[in-house]
């Protein structure tokens, strides 16, 4: 059984490999102007992928053929090894992404608000533009200007640590006069 | 016991404590001193914040500054702890682009915002002269640390919840180190944007300075309070200042270096 597995993976990733050697053969044959023979090598690549074993030869033909311009030869070897993953990827648009532009919510920073874009092309994030931000007020278009700020934020959580005192705004308010005098009042017995 | 085992050695014979409270300029002022005549430093203390509070406080008719504010001395008859509090005014009004300054909208002259972190850091300095290596002045929530307290330990300062002021959201080791906190409930005393004395500074509700003493932090805090929400980015930029701002909605902003004094 292990033996048919085994042939049978290794005939599954060869045709793979044909269907991929055959696109990349595809692709530099369509960029450059090239002499009808290159375009008949081409077309002779289709049924090569159905039998393995000659499906190697006729990348390498065109090397071997010596009536062919001797610079499109030399291209097909140099480029059939690169192809076969960047190919993989292509086909598939799933990716981590897909392609498009999103729009992100506004967030509260403490500044203002910071908007942004995420523009997403090959499955890949590619750009990132600024919807929204804070310019509206003449303190926050300073900062803007300058480098944006990566101070460490957090939200407030409440401690249970013993300490020797406790800093906060001075309590000058009258309500906390008036309640500081009537607690002393209580407390003159 | 174990508080012994982990008192260092030089504190073993005078680690007493004193603490003291007593309500001047407006708010109460707790000292702790650690040593032989610790006493005899708290009393000092409290004596210069009420002559402190005699000649600076504008609720007092005769003090210095309330007859300033009714034109009744000349610049040339002022103290000089006035000049000084007034040069100091001018510098820090400098350095902050505007944003700390002591003249009301209404034009009168009140000080207290730079006196009180300059008290503190004089009492300091009186408490350093005399001696004393391991002390503590908290007036109003600015305080100055120096050494260590009863256990041998940096001083420990929480911040106050601004939402529950029974609560701390922070809690901060020092030693050497001044520390102020502005908020909201210092805006309908002395803490306005001058350039915009109208707008409400409700963004941001409070904002903790740590600095090399008191008198640098208080002041910087002020200033930076009455900046709003980019007083932070403000006191990142002041060399040895570091700060804590809370907004309304609970979210705290830190400078870079804060962190080293968290507990």
């Amino acid at each position: 059984m292990r033996k048919y597995a085994l042939s049978a993976t290794v005939g599954l990733i060869f045709i793979f490999y044909l269907v991929f050697a055959k696109k990349q053969a595809i692709t530099p044959l369509t960029v450059p102007s090239l002499p009808s023979n290159q375009i008949q090598i081409a077309d002779n690549n289709p049924p090569l992928t159905q039998d393995p074993p000659s499906s190697t030869q006729p990348t390498t033909q065109p090397v071997a053929q010596p009536s062919s311009p001797p610079p499109t030869p030399t291209k097909t070897p140099t480029k059939t090894p690169a192809p076969a993953p960047t190919p993989a990827p292509a086909p598939k648009p799933t990716g981590q992404y897909k392609d498009g532009q999103y729009t992100g919510s506004s967030a509260d920073a403490y500044f203002g608000n910071v908007q942004v874009a995420a523009i997403i092309s090959g499955g890949k994030l590619t750009d990132i533009q600024f919807l929204d931000y804070p310019q509206d007020r003449e303190t926050s278009l300073r900062i803007s200007q300058e480098a944006l700020p990566i101070l460490k934020q957090e939200a407030i959580s409440v401690q249970s640590a013993n300490v020797d005192a406790v800093s906060g705004a001075t309590q000058t308010s009258q309500a906390f006069q008036q309640s500081l005098a009537s607690a002393l009042t209580q407390a003159k017995n | 016991m174990l508080k012994f085992k982990y008192r260092p050695r030089e504190l073993k014979l005078n680690a007493k404590l004193m603490r003291q409270t007593e309500l001047i300029m407006g708010m109460p002022i707790t000292v702790q001193v650690l040593g032989q005549k610790a006493a005899e430093g708290i009393t000092a203390v409290f004596d210069y914040f009420r002559a402190v509070d005699e000649r600076f406080s504008t609720y007092k008719p005769q003090s210095e500054i309330s007859r300033i504010n009714r034109e009744e001395i000349s610049a040339s008859q002022f103290s000089k702890e006035m000049k000084e509090v007034l040069a100091l005014s001018e510098q820090t009004k400098q350095e902050t682009g505007g944003y700390f300054d002591i003249r009301k909208p209404d034009g009168a002259l009140d000080p207290s915002g730079l006196v009180k972190g300059w008290a503190i850091n004089n009492a300091a300095l009186l408490l350093q002269k005399q001696g004393y290596k391991n002390f503590f002045i908290d007036a109003g929530g600015d305080m100055q640390t120096l050494g260590q307290n009863e256990q041998g330990q940096p001083w420990r300062v929480g911040i106050r919840n601004p939402f529950n002021t029974s609560q701390i959201i922070k809690a901060l080791r020092l030693s050497g180190q001044g520390i102020a906190t502005s908020g909201s409930y210092e805006r309908s005393a002395h803490i306005y944007n001058p350039k915009r004395p109208d707008d409400p500074l409700d963004e941001i509700v409070s904002l903790t300075v740590i600095g090399p003493d008191v008198y640098q932090a208080d002041r910087f805090a002020t200033a930076a309070f009455a900046m709003g929400p980019t007083g932070i980015e403000f006191i990142e930029k002041q060399k040895n200042l570091e700060g804590y701002m809370i907004n309304r909605h609970g979210l705290a902003t830190q400078t870079s270096g804060f962190d080293r004094f968290v507990i």
